[in-house]
């Protein structure tokens, strides 16, 4: 429900609708005082939207609605959107809501000549009159078509309607069944034509999608994509890319990773806030363990850190991290940590996507984590797995969090390929290897980028200590870097060296000490003799 | 426009029950589509049910609630409420053989 603006760009007055994410994709809402059509086959959410549409311009912008259905009783709509929390029959006592059925019935109906749908005005204007309405939907419309048979007709009044609604100045939105590749089965699009939005539900991989898309809105520039939507508990959500144009801001404040000696590899100060830092590594490299660094790093600075976990539940985190030295217990007792795990294939791509929204716009962290982001390439295909982290990071961006994800390599790949292709929207780019040498495997980690930092270069080998994650000493053999008992071996050669050094100096100092002697000695007993020869003179 | 009862129906030729027809035809206005349906409608009533049935004329604009309350759409739209089934009978009424159908005063052959 943010960012609800009303526009008057190009002219074009805007009616904000208050469906979460729709107003920011059509830049303020629907056309103002102007007919909508929205298409899409059965079941996709037309009712909703309608109902939704009415909802909130009569409680959030004072603008009351009329409600034509020509598909469900006034009982039955009363019912099916009480699950979203709409009470319709309050609106109605306040005089916020007006509901007509029309109910068509073929069977009763006898043709015998010229006829209009007068009735359907008078009715219209009835009701809109009894509550003042500002807004109006007529849901589904084209049920007309299956109850009149003198098309002729019904199209010249269809095209005299949406005149009339359009010179009541109400902002009408007007619902229709796509079929057989068309936006309408009975092509009204023709008569509406100021804004299309097409609405879509589709069955992927037994994965339930539900998309928008904005077909055509005359007089304004308006988002062309297909945009994940939802129907939940509080209505739809529609989930825009939330910054179209790159406009984020460049904030120049950076952050501790969380561990000393990463921040001095990051130029010393750390990442920059607001940027995104994707840290890949096969399994057990230690991406998790850095993730807790950087939450614990961000909650001792007072700030607010949010982690979604797809493969721990929290208590599991908590009890793991606590066993290399980092307890975040009590950051979730100060209620600075947010946990929220779910298994990305228990729900929809789109449904995980609201989730990531949501759980940020409750919880306002400045930092979050997602563990790991992999995960969802599982629930959806590459490109629908790509758009949706381009929008997470942009919408993380646009609210200057600093997001770390974590993506699991496998051992076998190449990590530099990032499996999920977003490598070249993220900031940081950590890589996390296992460095196999001599029979034993370490852990190495190399900044990859670090985009406006001047970063290391060097591959470091970390450890992971009861004290937390320590990244060691830099051994540069000739072999190249050394790590593990390589490392320990050139320590003890080093060490070795030393004392050979102290103890040939101290032979050295020992020898030069009995040669002294030994001279002072002899020019004793010189001294000695030629005293002794003095006197005989 | 009360057509009051009237005597016993005798020369009924189509089969139309003994029961009273109650009807309400819903226009709007003095359009001449109205007047027409008016007319059209009296002269199917004198023919075929003199006398036997209640006929009341309701003008849409002046009582809309009645048009929600009646389920009118369509204008001019004849309501048959009995006897049952109900039936709507929209249009002018130009068409009488369909009138007689909706009316139940003939059977499709």
């Amino acid at each position: 429900m943010s960012n609800r603006r009303v526009h008057t760009l190009n002219g074009i007055e805007k009616c904000p609708t208050g469906i979460a994410g729709l107003d920011q994709i059509t830049d303020g809402g629907l056309p103002k005082g102007r007919p909508t059509l929205i298409c899409g086959t059965a079941g996709c959410g037309k009712t909703v939207f309608g109902m939704e549409f009415l909802v909130r311009g009569a409680t959030l912008f004072d603008e009351p609605g009329v409600f034509v259905a020509f598909e469900e009783s006034d009982k039955e709509l009363c019912q099916n959107v009480a699950s979203m929390g709409f009470d319709l029959p309050a609106l109605q006592a306040r005089k916020k809501l007006f509901l007509d059925y029309i109910r068509l019935e073929r069977s009763e109906i006898q043709e015998t000549g010229d006829y209009d749908l007068e009735g359907l005005f008078v009715r219209l204007e009835n009701a809109i009159s009894t509550v003042g309405a500002k807004r109006v939907v007529l849901d589904t419309i084209e049920s007309l078509f299956g109850s009149f048979s003198d098309t002729n007709v019904l199209r010249a009044e269809l095209r005299r309607l949406f005149r009339w609604l359009k010179s009541r100045g109400v902002t009408a939105v007007i619902t229709a069944e796509s079929g057989d590749a068309k936006l309408t089965r009975h092509g009204i699009e023709e008569y509406v034509a100021d804004c299309v939005i097409l609405l879509d539900h589709r069955v992927q991989e037994q994965m339930s999608i539900r998309r928008l898309r904005v077909v055509k809105y005359r007089g304004t520039a308006h988002g062309t994509s297909e945009y994940p939507f939802l129907i939940e508990k509080h209505g739809i959500s529609v989930l825009p890319l939330s910054s179209q144009q790159l406009d984020h801001s460049a904030p120049g404040q950076r952050i501790s990773a969380g561990i000393p000696r990463l921040d001095s590899m990051l130029g010393g100060k750390g990442f920059y806030r607001g940027s995104s830092i994707l840290l890949t590594g096969a399994a057990g490299t230690g991406k998790s363990s850095l993730a807790a660094h950087f939450v614990r790093a961000a909650c001792q600075r007072g700030e607010r850190a949010l982690y979604m976990a797809s493969e721990q539940s929290p208590a599991e985190i908590v009890r793991n991290m606590r066993s290399i030295g980092v307890d975040l217990e009590p950051w979730v007792k100060r209620g600075l940590l947010h946990f929220h795990a779910a298994r990305p294939g228990s729900s929809g791509l789109e449904k995980h996507l609201v989730t990531i929204h949501q759980a940020t716009e409750e919880f306002q962290p400045q930092v979050v984590v997602i563990d790991p982001i992999t995960n969802f390439a599982a629930v959806g295909n590459f490109s629908d797995v790509k758009s949706m982290v381009t929008r997470v990071i942009d919408m993380f961006k646009s609210r200057q969090i600093t997001a770390m994800f974590t993506s699991l390599t496998r051992g076998d790949s190449e990590p530099e390929l990032s499996e999920i292709g977003v490598s070249s929207q993220m900031d940081v780019w950590l890589l996390l290897r296992n460095l196999e040498c001599n029979g034993e495997r370490n852990r190495g980690l190399f900044v990859l980028k670090a985009r406006g930092i001047a970063h290391s270069n060097q591959i470091r080998e970390f450890a992971l200590t009861d004290q937390g994650v320590q990244l060691l000493d830099v051994y540069i053999g000739t072999a190249g870097l050394l790590t593990g008992s390589a490392r320990v071996a050139q320590e003890a050669r080093e060490r070795m060296e030393d004392e050979e050094r102290k103890q040939q100096l101290q032979r050295k100092t020992a020898e030069l000490t009995a040669k002294r002697r030994k001279l002072e000695q002899q020019m004793a007993r010189m001294k000695a003799d030629f005293v002794v020869e003095e006197q005989g003179v | 426009m009360k057509t009051p009862a009237a005597t016993k129906l005798s020369d009924l030729k189509l089969d139309a029950k003994n029961d009273r027809y109650v009807l309400r035809l819903y226009v709007t206005g003095a359009t001449s589509r109205s007047r027409q349906a008016i007319l059209n409608l009296n002269a199917i009533c004198s023919e075929y049910l003199k006398g036997q049935y209640d006929l009341q004329v309701i003008d849409i604009h002046q009582k809309p609630t009645l048009a929600k309350d009646e389920q009118i759409v369509a204008a001019p739209t004849l309501v048959k409420r009995l006897p049952a089934p109900m039936r709507r009978i929209i249009g002018d009424l130009s068409d009488k053989e369909s009138v007689l159908l909706g009316l139940d005063l003939k059977r499709k052959s």
